[in-house]
């Protein structure tokens, strides 16, 4: 398993993320740009210039037609993936720190940070896909302040008109988008912010990584926390393997404190996890600084992580890895 | 003066003149006090009689303290779990009896299978504890000095109000009464109230638990007899700059000998054997430093040795109480070089004869080999030492020694040269040795070493006759990141390594390992602060039994073996079966979602059916997704 080194940012990865397809891979990172790559070879494909600041975000939707990004510089860009163009540009008093497509591509959801007074806000749009798409309204269809800790990660369940969030200080809840009260919610879904958030295939479960070190399982429909994997280092990111029963997590230690460690305490790897019994599995180093980031391939072929060494390494999995069963012959659904 | 006797008729009484005023506001009628019912209680060594014979381990982390058994990897099992359960730390009592934690109110004792609270005692505050060698008494001490508030609890488990503002305060276990509390201790000529480094334990403990003492550096030492707690004999031991002194620890010889003369009852008419103390005062004008070892309670002094240019000495007692080592720090004339002397005395003979092992390095570590006649030292010549620094790891050397029973002198066994160790554990049973790295950012090396690696029984080596030191081996190295102690098992088959949260946090955490450094478990857990194995009390076998199970050992070891095979399998079969039925929840919580996912879309779908169904059928030509048909149709009802 070869890595592919893609060497487009200067500064470290805040997001990765597959196209529906798997061919593409979109990078977002603290040098203001997003690329997009080739994941068979690693060539890069282009790149969409325009922000300028951060960009915290992205998301792609199915048809690999648009892309939406979030930024430090307080706007949120809607892309046309193949021309490279901006489409739409929405502005907010502050920075935004997670965009998301709906399941049908229809809806935007994005939180904006807290700051200078402002509260955090879970903004919806509605995305006009007629025409060219620069059509799009000014105003969100839905927006509500979540009360108390304010929202980190956020995304659209299976379940029409819900909105999922990760918090900072570890709760999960479920927001009603018309009327913006709390559904449901798990409050000691973890001990520590949540730091990403991602669906299963068919949304009716999902993967939280926190900074109190654990990554975990956790149920649509009711919160409630299916399995725990507990490391030893703060994690940043964990993601779903598609067909095979593993979980990626990805972190190390805080990247502040990172000059103080040496190489091996900081646990740099990424982590394979067994879904369901909750086991380490394997591990795979690489990265000299924290990841920030990992996603899967969605056909589960390859994955890829990025780290705060802005680096984004782009794994496909051998032959080895669908063959190989730890732990015997077992028929374990998705 | 209580109690003084005048003569045959009369007795000299006294009373607090704090007690007059209550004795004056007694209710004078008697009040039957209720008989209380008689419960069995839990027996407080259960944990012997574990039919596997594993030992037991606590560990502290974050606000959980947990009870752990150790064994074969089958065997391990948590015993007990507490949250909450101390403000402060942990810690066992030394024959294993009693968990003890630690309050803002005092300190509290747990034990018995079922962990019931045992014992408590109220000092509020409480900082540090010292248990007596034989778990009769409990010594405790507080930074902040005692206060007995208007309406406190009164009687005999509770300060009265003549105890206030002591700092130490001695208690009985078993009834949970206060015997006597102290005030902490003030070197002469020192300020009250100045900051200096708390000497603990600051009442040592004589092996029997007869007496119990505490140094006034500089003037004296005061032994307390017990349970009275009353100065022995009326009078501290008066010693001019005296700076520390140490009690002679009871070999298993010694308490055997005693346990016959307790059997003999009161025919024997020989004196038992004294307790012993040793004490050491520095140099002062033209008087040498000088350590003495005295016999006690009658006070006569044994024998004296005179040392000269003197900056500090330790005082090292091996566990059986045969052999002493004063380890004299020496200077030059000039002070600017140091130097160290081993100072060993051979108590167990006539006149105790004193040699001398002179080194040219500082000594930083000194360790007796349990029930031995060797030991280990870890000394440097860094240029480093004394001035410590993040990063700086100072190199040492490790030597051990051994009593060459011929010649009848302690010689040099091995030099193992240019290491960084500076701990020595001794298993405690003797043999095995582990040199560690403790307290370094860059190495934390542990090497377990075998000193009687030739020799196929423990038993006896005197009749094995190979070549000096042929016998050390070095059976391998591990590394422990970060590592902050290790201490031995009990038996001395295990050694445990933790990192503790208190020192540093990285890696935070603890490891087993067995004797050859093969390592047995390792658990990297956030927030980890202590780890203490329980200690065992002396074994109830005789001399003889102990003889017979070594000689027997073969057979024994046969049927271990057989219940190890059949464990094995035993164990696969149940973790099998157990992913088994995880993979099974798994897959029909699965198969729920999954229906549940359904007829949520054909609930949304069917809302929306009449309005939107050709819309449908023509996406549905375009579409090859099905998913994405259906997905369809929930737009509509965002609409």
């Amino acid at each position: 398993m070869r890595p592919i080194l893609l060497q487009g940012h200067e500064r470290s990865l805040t997001q990765i993320k597959y196209n529906k397809e798997g061919d593409l891979l979109f990078s977002c990172s603290k040098d203001h740009v997003i690329n997009v790559w080739f994941t068979h070879n690693g060539e890069r494909l282009g790149t969409y210039d325009g922000h300028n600041g951060t960009v915290w975000t992205i998301d792609v939707d199915a048809e690999s037609r648009f892309l939406v990004s979030g930024s430090a510089d307080n706007c949120m860009k809607l892309w046309n993936v193949a021309t490279g163009k901006c489409l739409y540009t929405w502005e907010f008093p502050t920075a935004i720190k997670r965009v998301a497509f709906s399941q049908d591509d229809d809806q935007i959801v994005c939180i904006t940070e807290q700051r200078m007074g402002y509260q955090s806000t879970v903004r919806v749009f509605d995305i006009n896909k007629e025409g060219d798409g620069t059509a799009q309204s000014k105003e969100p269809t839905y927006m509500f302040s979540p009360i108390g800790s304010k929202a980190t990660v956020c995304a659209f369940p299976y379940m029409n008109d819900l909105i999922l969030t990760g918090h900072e200080s570890g709760k999960l809840a479920l927001f009603d988008v018309k009327t913006g009260d709390e559904v449901l919610n798990n409050e000691r879904a973890h001990m520590d912010t949540i730091t990403d958030l991602q669906m299963s295939p068919d949304r009716t479960y999902f993967i939280t990584s926190s900074k109190d070190k654990t990554a975990r399982l956790h149920d649509t429909k009711t919160l409630m926390v299916l399995k725990t994997y507990p490391t030893e280092t703060p994690l940043n990111s964990a993601a779903i393997a598609p067909k095979r029963p593993y979980v990626l997590l990805g972190g190390g230690q805080e990247a502040m404190s990172v000059t103080t460690t040496s190489l091996r305490q900081g646990k740099f790897e990424t982590r394979f996890w067994h879904k369901l019994f909750e086991e380490e599995v394997g591990r795979v180093k690489g990265h000299f600084g924290p990841i920030n980031t990992i996603a899967v391939h969605p056909a589960g072929s390859s994955y890829s992580s990025g780290g705060e060494d802005g680096f984004v390494r782009v794994h496909h999995f051998d032959e080895s890895y669908w063959k190989a069963k730890p732990y015997g012959d077992m028929d374990i659904e998705d | 003066m209580d109690g003084h006797p005048f003569d045959a008729k009369h007795t000299f009484m006294t009373n607090y003149f704090t007690d007059i005023e209550k004795f004056a506001n007694m209710d004078e009628t008697y009040v039957e006090p209720k008989t209380e019912e008689y419960k069995p209680r839990e027996h407080l060594r259960a944990w012997l009689a574990d039919p596997q014979g594993r030992d037991q381990y606590g560990i502290y982390r974050g606000n959980d303290v947990e009870i752990h058994w150790h064994g074969k990897p089958s065997q391990r099992e948590q015993a007990y779990k507490h949250s909450e359960w101390t403000d402060l730390y942990i810690s066992w009592s030394p024959q294993g009896t009693y968990m003890t934690t630690l309050h803002r109110q005092g300190v509290q004792l747990w034990g018995g299978p079922s962990w019931q609270l045992q014992q408590r005692f109220a000092h509020p505050y409480v900082k540090l504890l010292d248990f007596s060698p034989c778990e009769q008494y409990l010594v405790t001490w507080s930074n902040e000095p005692i206060v007995v508030p208007e309406g406190a609890l009164q009687g005999p488990r509770y300060f009265s109000p003549i105890d206030e503002g002591n700092h130490i305060a001695v208690w009985d276990i078993k009834s949970g009464n206060m015997l006597r509390t102290f005030p902490a201790a003030q070197a002469e000529g020192e300020e009250p109230g100045s900051k200096k480094q708390l000497q603990w334990p600051a009442f040592k403990w004589s092996p029997d638990d007869k007496f119990v003492a505490r140094v006034t550096p500089g003037q004296q030492i005061s032994v307390y007899e017990l349970p009275s707690m009353g100065l022995q004999a009326k009078k501290s031991i008066k010693i001019e700059g005296v700076v520390d002194f140490e009690w002679c620890p009871l070999g298993d010889k010694d308490r055997e000998d005693a346990e016959k003369e307790a059997k003999a009852g009161a025919k024997t008419t020989r004196k038992l054997k004294e307790n012993m103390l040793v004490y050491w005062t520095p140099e002062v004008a033209n008087q040498p430093a000088r350590v003495t070892l005295m016999n006690f309670p009658s006070r006569s002094i044994l024998r004296q040795k005179n040392l000269f240019n003197v900056s500090e000495c330790k005082l090292y007692w091996q566990n059986q109480g045969d052999f002493l080592c004063v380890k004299v720090d020496r200077h030059t004339k000039t002070k600017k070089t140091l130097f160290c002397n081993l100072e060993i005395f051979r108590v167990r003979e006539k006149d105790y004869p004193v040699e001398v092992v002179e080194l040219k390095d500082t000594v930083l570590e000194f360790s007796w080999e349990p029930k031995g006649e060797r030991f280990a030292i870890v000394f440097s010549n860094d240029p480093n030492l004394g001035n410590p620094g993040p990063g700086i790891t100072i190199k040492t050397d490790v030597s051990f020694f051994q009593l060459h029973r011929q010649k009848g002198d302690f010689r040099l066994l091995r030099n193992l040269p240019g290491r960084t160790s500076n701990t020595i554990r001794w298993s405690p049973r003797g043999r095995f040795v582990l040199l560690a790295t403790v307290g370094s950012s860059t190495k934390s090396e542990l090497e377990f070493w075998d000193l009687d690696f030739n020799t196929e029984d423990v038993g006896r080596k005197e009749n094995v006759k190979d070549e000096w030191g042929s016998s050390i081996q070095h059976l391998g190295t591990a590394d422990h990141y970060g590592v902050t102690d290790a201490e031995w098992d009990p038996s001395g088959r295990y050694l445990a390594t933790h990192a503790s949260a208190w020192r540093h946090t990285l890696e935070n955490g603890y490891a087993i390992w067995d004797f050859k450094g093969q390592e047995l478990e390792k658990h990297i857990l956030d927030r980890f602060k202590q780890f203490l194995w329980r200690p065992r009390p002396k074994t109830l076998l005789t001399k003889e039994q102990q003889k017979q199970i070594r000689k027997n050992l073969r057979e024994y070891s046969r049927a271990f073996d057989e219940e190890d095979a059949a464990e094995e399998s035993n164990v696969s079969a149940e973790l099998i079966a157990h992913r088994k039925r995880l993979v099974d929840e798994w897959n029909a919580w699965r198969l729920r979602c999954r229906e549940e996912l359904g007829e949520e879309r054909r609930k949304k779908g069917g809302k929306v059916d009449g309005e939107e169904g050709p819309r449908e059928e023509t996406k549905e030509e375009i579409e090859v997704w099905v998913e994405e048909l259906i997905e369809q149709v929930e737009e509509e009802v965002v609409e």
